[in-house]
């Protein structure tokens, strides 16, 4: 079983590698290119730590193979930074919506797509887009305010671009 | 978790989907949204030797709705179901299962295809899709054939589709009045029991209903004792009681570490009484 030549774009630039069939995708991602901010949790598809953003969509990296990434684009944590934090960086900051920081850049990837889809979520329609990621230390409370800091700044910067 | 190796390739048609299959033989397995196998094959569970990715066949994906029945392309996901308009419009209760079906990127990746291909025994879409009197369209190498739901689950993980066949396509009759309801595993999300309904109320008579159950027992089946109770019923108090304590019926319930027999009953009946009262209000 030959290995497979893949080109994944990841966060903007385009990442090669020889891999065999059976990489998963958060392996490419952590081992092949060196992005270690996206974690590996439970490793069965269930606490999202491994979240990223295949072509937008939030999906677990554990569950995906890394040949069925090829030609695609995926965003990781370290892509969110740009001049500044991103909005969710910054909301997960002020609101203290971590204490390990082990699930968090799982949990931004989901916030990250609910916004994109949901730019004005409400606090059920927060809950149930992280629901796919677990995480032990603070009881949701503050990521969810989080996340509500990040769609008001992405509003605000919005209405205030708009002028 | 790293799966036993394999050879991946992409299917680019169905006619290429089949004709890999037949190649690879036994060995060989489709892969659709990867979310029940992949899952599988980390644990070693499933050790297919050929892996044949359909998830780019053209004419598989997307939803449409015409002449009374919508048609939801076996590569749809979870999400898409979820969300789309048609659905949500024609068909609330399947968009309200597909809403609930494990979390979002659980939605984001699983498709209807591949989840009534699987056939778990706490999948979600077969009690919806038996209540709301869907058809499971399957294609092979040797021709395209339609099967009833409710024939279509017949066995743990198992299914009427024969290997090597594509679930192409499933095909809904419009039923504004159908709901589900679902107690999920608190950890995986899996249904331990949920209850589709699909209602047809005439001047407050219960001129017609059909109720699917799934996660109770090893497949997902039609509730036709509690059917008959509530059949030409004004759906009062009684009458639900009735049919939610026969909707177990003489099935044998499963018993594991989620839930035993006894609280399986009892919460198909609590199941069946909130997705009844839900089509209700939509009627
Ligand atoms: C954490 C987690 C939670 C989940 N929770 C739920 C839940 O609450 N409810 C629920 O219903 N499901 C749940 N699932 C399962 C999920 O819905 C799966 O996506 C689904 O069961 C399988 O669909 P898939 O497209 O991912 O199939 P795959 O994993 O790609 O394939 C599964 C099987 O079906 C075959 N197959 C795939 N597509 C087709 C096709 N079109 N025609 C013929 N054969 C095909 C494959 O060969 C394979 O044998 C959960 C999964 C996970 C990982």
């Amino acid at each position: 079983m030959a290995k497979k030549s893949i080109t994944i774009n990841i966060n903007g630039t385009p990442r090669s590698g020889e891999v065999e069939d059976r990489l998963l995708l958060v392996h490419f991602i952590r081992d092949d290119c060196a992005l270690t901010g996206t974690h590996i949790g439970c490793d069965s598809t269930h606490c999202g730590a491994c979240t990223v953003l295949l072509d937008g969509t939030a999906v677990k990296s554990c569950t995906v193979l890394a040949v069925q990434a090829d030609g695609r684009e995926v965003s990781t944590i370290e892509g969110m930074e740009g001049a500044a934090l991103h909005p969710l960086q910054e909301g997960f900051f002020e609101e203290h919506g971590l204490q390990c920081g082990f699930c968090t850049p799982g949990m931004i990837m989901s916030a990250k797509h609910l916004l994109d889809n949901n730019p004005k979520p409400n606090e059920e329609e927060i809950r149930c887009g992280i629901s796919g990621n677990l995480c032990r230390c603070t009881g949701y409370q503050n990521i969810v305010k989080s996340v509500q800091y990040a769609s008001n700044k992405i509003q605000e910067s919005e209405s205030v671009g708009g002028e | 978790m790293i799966a036993y190796k394999f050879d991946y390739k992409v299917a680019n048609s169905i006619e290429e989907a089949f004709s890999m299959l037949s190649s690879a033989g036994d060995a060989g397995s489709f892969i659709s949204g990867g979310h029940s196998l992949v899952p599988a094959m980390k644990l070693r569970l499933a050790e297919p030797e050929t892996l044949i990715d359909i998830s780019k066949i053209p004419g598989m994906s997307g939803v449409a709705i015409e002449d009374g029945f919508i048609t939801i392309g076996g590569l749809v996901t979870h999400a898409e179901v979820a969300s789309s308009y048609i659905i949500k419009e024609s068909c609330p209760g399947l968009a309200e299962c597909a809403g609930v079906i494990g979390d979002a990127q659980v939605r984001n990746k699983g498709t209807i295809g591949g989840n009534v291909a699987h056939a778990d025994p706490g999948s979600d879409y077969p009690g919806a899709l038996i209540a709301f009197g869907a058809t499971i369209c399957l294609s092979s190498s040797e021709g395209s054939r339609e099967i009833a739901a409710e024939n279509f689950f017949t066995g743990l993980f198992d299914t009427a589709k024969e290997q090597g066949e594509i679930v192409t396509a499933v095909k809904v009759p419009v039923a504004s009045s159908s709901a589900y309801a679902k107690f999920p595993n608190p950890a995986s999300r899996y249904a331990v029991v949920g209850v589709g309904v699909a209602l047809n109320m005439e001047n407050s008579t219960c001129q017609s209903i059909i109720i699917g159950v799934t996660g109770a027992a090893d497949h997902a089946y039609r509730a036709k004792e509690s059917e008959s109770i509530l059949n030409g019923s004004e759906l009062e108090e009684n009458n639900i009681e009735k049919a939610a304590s026969a909707v177990s019926e003489s099935k044998e319930m499963m018993n594991d570490l989620v839930a035993s027999a006894d609280y399986r009953t009892h919460l198909c009946g609590v199941m069946l009484k909130r997705a009844i009262a839900k089509a209700k209000y939509r009627s």
